[in-house]
């Protein structure tokens, strides 16, 4: 059975915190759009009350009903229906949960794990430096083709640095993140909004499978919850948390991405932006980032500058892919990363038109191209 | 007195012989058609009567019985008039029957007595001749298209005056029947849509090559305005020219569809751009009395799909065993009917909802894409062989002279099938892309080098197992363009750039990663 044993990981009060938050999911929604959209900071007071407290905000005068409702629950039953979903639950008593959660105000109070249990414990150790390296690569997700090609390029170069990705498995950038660090065999967990036993988006089922057999799943969720809107920046608080650094890649004025970074900077972890045209909506967040001090993120190498550090000082610019290739492969590479990238902006003529599409096709095998719809090409971003 | 005179219905792409019989008996006068016709049939009756009479003949006052034979067919339209009349004549001993006999008759009258065109004027010539009669009376617009039917006297008569007269008379002008003059049937139309109007577009018109030598449907993808349709109008003046058979066959289609004004014979592909509207039975043919569909109506030249992704799922599902098996069959009732599709299938399609896809303007996320690949990823992918993405032409271009002309693409295109006719000699395919899996293991060699890279290819998930052959099937194409024996890797490499994204038609997932490519670039 994978990921899940007969050994004790969580208390009963911490699971019992779980359902309790669990089961007032939907008046959490209601009091946030109340405050309207101004109300992640009430979401996170909220979230770091200790249960009484919750309960007196939220349940109000139905509290006692609530109370004898969670009291009937039996942690034994808990932890079946945790076994039964194959999820692992960690809460923050016990030290495969990851210490650095406890900077937040609000930390969750279980970890339920999905797929290897390992791949978090890295994450574990007593303070930030002691566990292993993370970083947060999360954008919007009505990403461009560029814009998904640079968070699958951070991904893979951040996965292949031996750091591992933490984002939210959402459609667009968040996605493309995990993607990279899966090709390039690196490690990657995902956050999710309801229960790490569930796959969302449903979309990304064939995602979801992958990191929960190579990596891992977690979410603060009890087993089976569907998310609602208020859990979307609630874990993002948990994906700041587990990384160092948080990256983010293209994100529009109003983005869900950009509360991740401002929790990273609560936090006082390294925020970094990928800038973009002044004119795309889709870099207006990021840039104002980056006005605000955020570090300049273009390729994986400012990433790990950032992170790591120490051998980022003395390290070359990343090499030219051209180099090294025979003359008119190269010469096509250079066209296409100076933005001539489609076949049409390419050739003249029909026999120039042929001659050009063999030697994308063939930078497209030898993984240094990438087609995107629309009929463009991308560098392979590194 | 009995009088019966020889038609013929159009039935599907054949002509059925209907004998029609008129008997005229003492009794009260009344003018009776049996024999399933259906209302214009039976609205014949006022159009004889007054046609018999305006003509200066006598309409008998008597008891009038008209029988269309088989009784069992059903029967349409207002191609009997003429043989009613001519049968009414006959029968009320005003033209001598005897003469009748070797005639078949057929056309539409008017009431003062002119003969009017109907369509299919080939087939009735056709089945005249195999029914072993000497002629064939039809209105003079459609001598012309009959003629080209050998075996018979076609006589053009413009009314039903005339055509009792020349009935009668044994020296009767006829109408020379002649063979369709190869000469005629290759000329590639002067006036039609030419390359040679084309600016920039370069890597659309070479796909057009290789689609146009292979004989493969493709897909054109990009944003709206680009010019796709503008381009897929100019397939067929690249596409080899039609042989004398296959001219008469296009001239027979269209003579049946009633699309054939001039009677001449038709020189150039059809090209038909249906609208994505259509329903399934307009696409293939259909109707209680079925009439060819576009598919048919482009048989030898292109059917154009433009917005692949509006078209209608029942619609597309339709057209599938048309593609394959290049004919239609359609049951309606008890009849089963067999119309020709041999065409070659061109699509256009946005590349995404908005239509702006890859360029900053696309507000399109990533559901969208999906949803708008899983809406292509229909019946018709799979005979897909080529999709290249049409972007706009850019400023300069306008300002260059053509990228390349119909005629002397048409040389090269018409090398490249002569190629593949040796090759093919003896199988069931007539060009590239009608090669099955066998015959394409059995006869595209590869060199060494196109082999690693399609099996690189391959190892990458970037071609499925039928993609794998569809691609090998345009690299065929494009080595007999380059009058290689072999396929030689680039023309692998050209033919993988022609392939439809694996990744649009499995959804999404990741494809493996190289190592040792990844490694050796590094």
């Amino acid at each position: 059975m994978r990921g899940v044993t007969g050994e004790v990981t969580a208390c009963d009060a911490c699971l019992r915190r779980a359902w309790l938050v669990a089961r007032l999911a939907g008046r959490l929604e209601i009091a946030r759009l109340k405050r309207g959209a101004a109300s992640s900071g009430r979401l996170r007071e909220i979230l770091a009350l200790p249960d009484e407290r919750v309960l007196t905000v939220l349940a109000g005068p139905d509290a006692p009903s609530v109370v004898a409702e969670l009291e009937a629950l039996d942690s034994g039953d808990l932890r079946a229906r945790c076994s039964a979903a194959q999820l692992t639950p960690a809460c923050r008593h016990y030290p495969r949960y990851p210490a650095r959660l406890a900077d937040l105000p609000d930390p969750p109070a279980v970890l339920f794990i999905a797929g290897r249990v390992e791949c978090l414990v890295e994450l574990a150790g007593g303070t930030l430096d002691e566990g292993a390296t993370a970083v947060a690569v999360v954008g919007t997700r009505r990403a461009s083709p560029d814009g998904l090609e640079v968070a699958r390029g951070l991904g893979r170069g951040i996965g292949a640095a031996g750091v591992t990705v933490v984002s939210g498995m959402a459609l667009g950038v968040d996605s493309a993140a995990h993607a990279g660090a899966l090709e390039a065999r690196g490690s990657t967990i995902a956050v999710l909004a309801g229960g790490a036993d569930r796959p969302y988006p449903a979309s990304k089922r064939a995602l979801y499978r992958s990191i929960v057999e190579q990596h891992c799943v977690v979410s603060e969720m009890p087993p089976g919850f569907t998310p609602m809107r208020w859990c979307f920046p609630a874990r993002n608080r948990i994906i700041a948390g587990l990384a160092h650094a948080t990256v983010v890649v293209e994100a529009a004025e109003r983005s869900g991405s950009l509360i991740t970074a401002e929790y990273a900077a609560d936090l006082g972890r390294e925020v970094g932006a990928v800038p973009g045209p002044v004119s795309s909506w889709r870099s207006a967040g990021t840039n104002a980032l980056l006005r605000d001090g955020a570090t300049l993120v273009r390729h994986t190498r400012d990433v790990l500058d950032a992170v790591v550090g120490v051998e980022g000082a003395a390290a070359a610019p990343p090499a030219d892919p051209a180099a090294g290739l025979e003359p008119r492969l190269a010469s096509v590479l250079r066209a296409v990363a100076g933005g001539r990238d489609t076949l049409a902006a390419l050739a003249g003529t029909p026999d120039q038109a042929q001659s050009t599409l063999a030697a994308l096709t063939e930078l497209e095998l030898l993984g240094l191209l990438r087609r995107v719809p629309g009929g463009r090409y991308l560098p392979v971003a590194r | 007195m009995l009088a019966s005179v020889t038609t013929f219905a159009i039935d599907g792409m054949e002509s059925r012989r209907v004998t029609v019989e008129v008997d005229i008996r003492p009794g009260l006068p009344a003018f009776t058609i049996v024999g399933l016709g259906d209302r214009a049939v039976r609205e014949a009756r006022e159009r004889v009567h007054a046609a018999i009479l305006n003509s200066g003949f006598e309409f008998p006052q008597r008891r009038v019985t008209v029988n269309l034979a088989p009784a069992h067919m059903r029967k349409a339209g207002p191609g009997y008039d003429l043989a009613i009349a001519c049968g009414v004549l006959a029968a009320s001993g005003q033209i001598p029957a005897h003469t009748l006999a070797g005639f078949a008759v057929f056309g539409e009258l008017a009431l003062g007595g002119d003969l009017r065109p109907c369509r299919g004027a080939i087939a009735v010539a056709e089945g005249a001749v195999k029914a072993g009669l000497g002629g064939l009376v039809v209105p003079p617009e459609r001598a012309a298209e009959a003629a080209l039917v050998s075996g018979l006297d076609i006589v053009a008569a413009g009314s039903l005056a005339e055509a009792a007269a020349l009935i009668g008379d044994d020296e009767r002008p006829t109408v020379q029947t002649r063979r369709p003059d190869p000469l005629v049937a290759g000329r590639a139309s002067v006036d039609g849509p030419d390359l040679a109007d084309v600016r920039g577009h370069a890597s659309v018109i070479s796909a057009l090559i290789v689609a146009a030598a292979g004989g493969h449907n493709m897909l054109m993808s990009g944003p709206p305005g680009v010019g796709k349709t503008m381009l897929a109008r100019r397939l067929p003046s690249i596409l080899p020219p039609l042989s004398p058979d296959e001219a008469l066959e296009v001239t027979r289609v269209q003579s049946v569809a009633g699309l054939h004004p001039s009677g001449e014979l038709v020189a150039q592909r059809p090209f038909r751009s249906p609208h994505h509207m259509i329903s399934a039975s307009g696409l293939v043919g259909g109707g209680s009395l079925p009439l060819p569909g576009e598919a048919t109506l482009a048989h030898r030249g292109v059917l154009f799909l433009d917005e692949l992704s509006e078209f209608s799922r029942p619609a597309l599902e339709a057209l599938r065993q048309p593609l394959e098996d290049g004919r239609a069959t359609i049951v309606r009732g008890q009849r089963t009917v067999v119309y020709p599709t041999v065409f070659m299938l061109v699509a256009a399609t946005n590349p995404c909802p908005c239509g702006h896809a890859g360029s900053e303007r696309c507000r399109c996320t990533e559901s969208d894409l999906q949803r708008h690949r899983r809406r292509l990823s229909g019946p018709l992918l799979d005979r897909l062989d080529i999709l290249v993405d049409v972007g706009r032409p850019t400023a300069e271009d306008f300002g260059r002279g053509p990228t390349a002309t119909s005629s002397e693409v048409g040389e090269r295109v018409v090398a490249a099938r002569e190629r593949q006719a040796r090759r093919l000699e003896g199988t069931a395919a007539t060009c590239n892309a009608q090669m099955d899996a066998r015959t394409v293991r059995a006869l595209v060699r590869l060199d060494r080098a196109a082999e690693t890279t399609l099996r690189l290819a391959y190892e990458r998930g970037e071609v499925s197992a039928r993609g794998r052959d569809r691609c090998l099937r345009v690299a065929q194409t494009i080595a007999d363009l380059a009058g290689s024996d072999r396929v030689l890797h680039d023309h692998v490499h050209i033919a993988l750039g022609y392939r439809l994204d694996a990744r649009a038609t499995r959804g999404e997932s990741v494809p493996p990663p190289a190592p040792e490519i990844l490694g050796c670039v590094a």
